[in-house]
């Protein structure tokens, strides 16, 4: 049966032809000339992976600079602020006062969360791993030369550099303290002499259509240009989960388009839905806020299990197990994203909708467990490695597995009316987003680390940042359940005394997450500048990107199109010896006939 | 066969005669198999996007439904100030423009050039005569009367005292509207010099059949604001 290569014959004759030696064998990272001509190239590319790396560089900027912002709340939070009760002075513990009062120090803080809500959402979480690592492998996973729509991919980097501009501007003239929720009526009222709150609204509008952009992009290049021979069922999980991401982009993101535009001219013109004062309803924006919101935290958490789907699969040896209902959990979790918005509204909507709400949220969990116990299944005897991406997958199941269950007690109503507004809901959202997601997306970082850069990473020094951070993800937001459940509320710069111990083991845990996230960045900058050269296929995978691109890829992907014979993870069909790692091509792996999943 | 095949032949089987039209020489970007499969892509885009498009006006269209429930009195006294014929004329101009604009798809599929400009040409002229009504008989008027949107409501005889709401779904609606179908206009200028340079022909229309779909969801939208904002007392 025919071998993985060849060529359709579609391929124009100046693309194709591989063995040609002439520059369209070259890597994509190879410099076009001197360093004005290389920034041009970079900034006018249309080459997906050179806009996915742009996309990566500016996410861990807006990731670092949010974790600056979260470690500043957490040295807040270290002491409890003491004041002296007859002239409201503070007395001590009191960490971020810009200002003069006690008061001006609350709200300091309150700023400074709330930047580090802004940055963590619009700039990093949601674009963090489709606009990243999807850009780039999405079109390599699925044997295709660029995504559908170069050109838009790269507006979609300039609109969300564009956005970002608009935050800084609110930023430097204050910021904000709304929350990233921007609830209405405050958010219409609060800092009224200013215009920074405005400019904060302007650039998560902004920002959504750079999201709009990429989603449309991928789910155009999912359906139109899978390399001959795949089907829907032959394409890497990674694709099925960027895939179900890009439909909820497309389909949430202009709904919160229309609702930060009603926002603003509530703001400017005070035309009054959402202000009560002039017969709005505020629970109106909530609705419309989370009916975009609530979709997009499968935006944020769907990449991660697409990330984790792959790593099991390379790092165990092993066929995912039970490759469909992985890939159809996507698109449940996509489905069912838009009906369970109003669990976040459990205290301000009527009780008859809250139940319906609370019914439809523990539908999410059927989806997301099927995938999990599909991820355990598969490392059920495998041969598992533990290289620094299938640590964190494995720690992706224990610190997502706790965030999903405890969103099931959040999914209850009585619990949830109990816990609503605590650190329990503050510890939940971050074992999802940042135990889930961060973590997915490090693990994923590490994994396609060789194949973007053509460097293998320092393997010791990326499991001591693995352990680093685990120990402090978990120090850091365990505690915060417990201070949930003893009432301890979210968004308050002081605490009561009896909960001092838990937030000082919570700030440090800060600091040891931080410290880990450090030496990942060193791992990184170490393999950039010392790493030793990647062979095009170090982990033995069968996906195309590794078996039919170069480490780092030639600037069109592929020599040729590649003709695919057999579904993503055949490992057991494949002998250890034909996939030995570093090999580039593999020989047929799969008896005539047979067709793999 | 290169001469008369209708795109369906592989891009790089066909000659790159300077002397052929350039529709017939159009060649679909490097990524795609061939025009075809470039023109279902981009088809395929614009259909999404259209999607977005009406998520964006949807809404207005919850907002209204919401707020009219709620003080259904405002809803009905600022409604009374809106001009149902001009309404209706801005209805059939769409309508018409959305034929023409039709037409003028057809016309690239046929390559009937002079057809494709005259169509084109009357669909950009429909939005211009949208945008006149618009402005002319119905915005600066209720500008001057000071039946603006919220805090801007300075009409001394308002029928309900939540009005000025009304009025702002009012403006904000049809003011996305009307941006809508300016940058409508700007793509039937750019689809125009397009059409001048023998850009769209059998082989190749993909500009023309996106715009054309863009241009009726502009007309779809103002079908619903219509009688939303007009006709519903």
């Amino acid at each position: 049966m025919a071998t993985i290569t060849g060529s359709t014959g579609h391929d124009l004759p100046h693309h194709g032809g591989g063995g040609h030696g002439h520059d369209h064998d070259v890597s994509y990272l190879h410099p076009k000339g001197g360093f004005f001509a290389i920034v041009w190239d970079w900034m006018t590319t249309v080459d997906h992976k050179k806009i996915g790396v742009m996309y990566l560089v500016a996410v861990l900027f807006m990731f670092f600079l949010g974790g600056v912002a979260a470690l500043a709340v957490r040295l807040e939070l270290f002491t409890p602020t003491v004041i002296d009760t007859s002239t409201n002075q503070v007395i001590s513990g009191q960490w971020l006062n810009i200002g003069e009062s006690w008061a001006d120090g609350n709200n300091t803080y309150n700023r400074i969360f709330t930047l580090h809500g802004v940055i963590m959402v619009f700039l990093f979480i949601v674009p963090s791993i489709p606009a990243s690592l999807g850009n780039f492998l999405l079109p390599l996973m699925i044997g295709a030369k660029d995504v559908a729509f170069p050109r838009l991919n790269l507006a979609s980097w300039y609109v969300y550099l564009f956005g970002t501009i608009f935050g800084i501007v609110s930023i430097i003239q204050g910021g904000v303290d709304t929350g990233w929720t921007f609830y209405t009526p405050y958010s219409t009222m609060t800092d009224a002499e200013h215009w920074r709150v405005v400019w904060m609204i302007t650039a998560a509008f902004i920002l959504g259509f750079s999201s709009i952009f990429t989603g449309l992009n991928f789910v155009v290049t999912v359906h139109k240009l899978r390399a001959p021979g795949m089907g829907w069922f032959d394409m890497p999980l990674f694709v099925w989960g960027i895939y179900a991401t890009a439909i909820i982009q497309v389909l949430a993101t202009p709904v919160i388009g229309i609702t930060l535009l009603l926002l603003l001219f509530e703001r400017l013109f005070h035309i009054g839905i959402f202000d009560p004062r002039l017969g709005g309803d505020p629970v109106l924006f909530q609705h419309f806020f989370w009916f975009y919101s609530h979709p997009v935290v499968y935006v944020m958490i769907l990449p991660g299990f697409a990330i984790i789907s792959e790593i099991v699969t390379t790092h165990a040896r092993k066929n995912i197990f039970g490759y469909r209902a992985v890939a159809f959990s996507s698109i449940a979790i996509a489905g069912i994203a838009f009906i369970v918005w109003g669990h976040h509204m459990f205290a301000s909507q009527g009780e008859v909708a809250s139940a319906i709400f609370s019914a439809l949220t523990f539908l999410v969990a059927i989806p997301t467990a099927v995938k999990v116990f599909n991820w355990t299944a598969t490392l059920y005897k495998g041969s598992i490695a533990f290289t620094a991406p299938m640590l964190y997958a494995l720690g992706f199941l224990f610190t997502f597995s706790i965030g999903g269950l405890t969103g099931l007690f959040l999914g209850c109503l009585a619990t949830d009316l109990h816990l609503h507004d605590t650190y329990f809901i503050v510890a939940h959202f971050h074992y999802v987003m940042m135990g889930g997601t961060v973590i997915a997306m490090i693990g994923g970082l590490h994994h396609w680390w060789p194949k973007m850069f053509g460097k293998m990473y320092n393997e010791f020094w990326a499991k001591v940042g693995f352990f680093l951070v685990f120990v402090g993800f978990n120090l850091t937001f365990f505690p915060q359940f417990i201070l949930g459940t003893q009432g301890m509320p979210r968004r308050y710069a002081s605490y009561l005394e009896q909960y001092t111990f838990l937030h000082q083991l919570s700030t440090v845990g800060s600091w040891v997450l931080a410290l880990g996230l450090f030496t990942h960045l060193f791992v990184f900058v170490q393999s950039l500048v010392a790493g030793r050269k990647a062979p095009p296929n170090p982990w033995g995978s069968l996906t195309l990107e590794w078996t039919h691109a170069a480490s780092p890829p030639i600037e069109h992907n592929f020599h040729h199109e590649p003709i695919v014979t057999h579904g993503p993870y055949p490992y057991d069909d494949v002998l250890p010896a034909q996939t030995r790692p570093g090999e580039f091509i593999l020989p047929d792996p799969l008896p005539a006939g047979k067709k793999a999943h | 066969m290169a001469t008369i095949d209708l795109g369906h032949a592989a891009t790089h089987q066909r000659p790159d005669d300077p002397s052929l039209p350039p529709y017939k020489r159009y060649r679909a970007a490097a990524h795609y198999r061939d025009r075809d499969h470039e023109f279902d892509a981009v088809k395929m885009g614009v259909w999404l996007f259209l999607a977005t498009e009406i998520l964006l006006f949807s809404g207005f269209f919850v907002g209204y439904a919401v707020m009219r429930m709620l003080h259904p009195e405002a809803f009905r006294a600022g409604s009374h100030h809106l001009d149902w014929q001009w309404g209706l004329t801005n209805t059939v101009v769409l309508l018409v423009s959305s034929y023409t604009v039709a037409c003028a798809v057809r016309n690239a599929q046929l390559g009937q050039q002079k057809l494709l400009k005259t169509n084109i040409l009357i669909t950009m002229a429909c939005g211009f005569v949208f945008l006149a009504i618009k402005f002319i008989f119905e915005y600066s008027k209720k500008y001057r009367e000071g039946l603006l949107p919220g805090w801007f409501y300075s009409y001394p005889a308002a029928g309900d005292p939540y009005e000025p709401m009304w009025w702002g779904i009012y403006w904000g609606a049809t003011g996305i509207h009307a941006l809508h179908v300016t940058v409508g206009i700007g793509l039937f200028m750019w689809l125009f010099s397009g059409a001048l340079r023998q850009k769209y022909g059998p082989e190749h229309y993909t500009a023309v059949e996106g715009v054309g779909l863009y241009w009726h969801i502009v007309d779809i939208v103002w079908i619903f604001l219509f009688p939303m904002l007009y006709l519903i007392h």
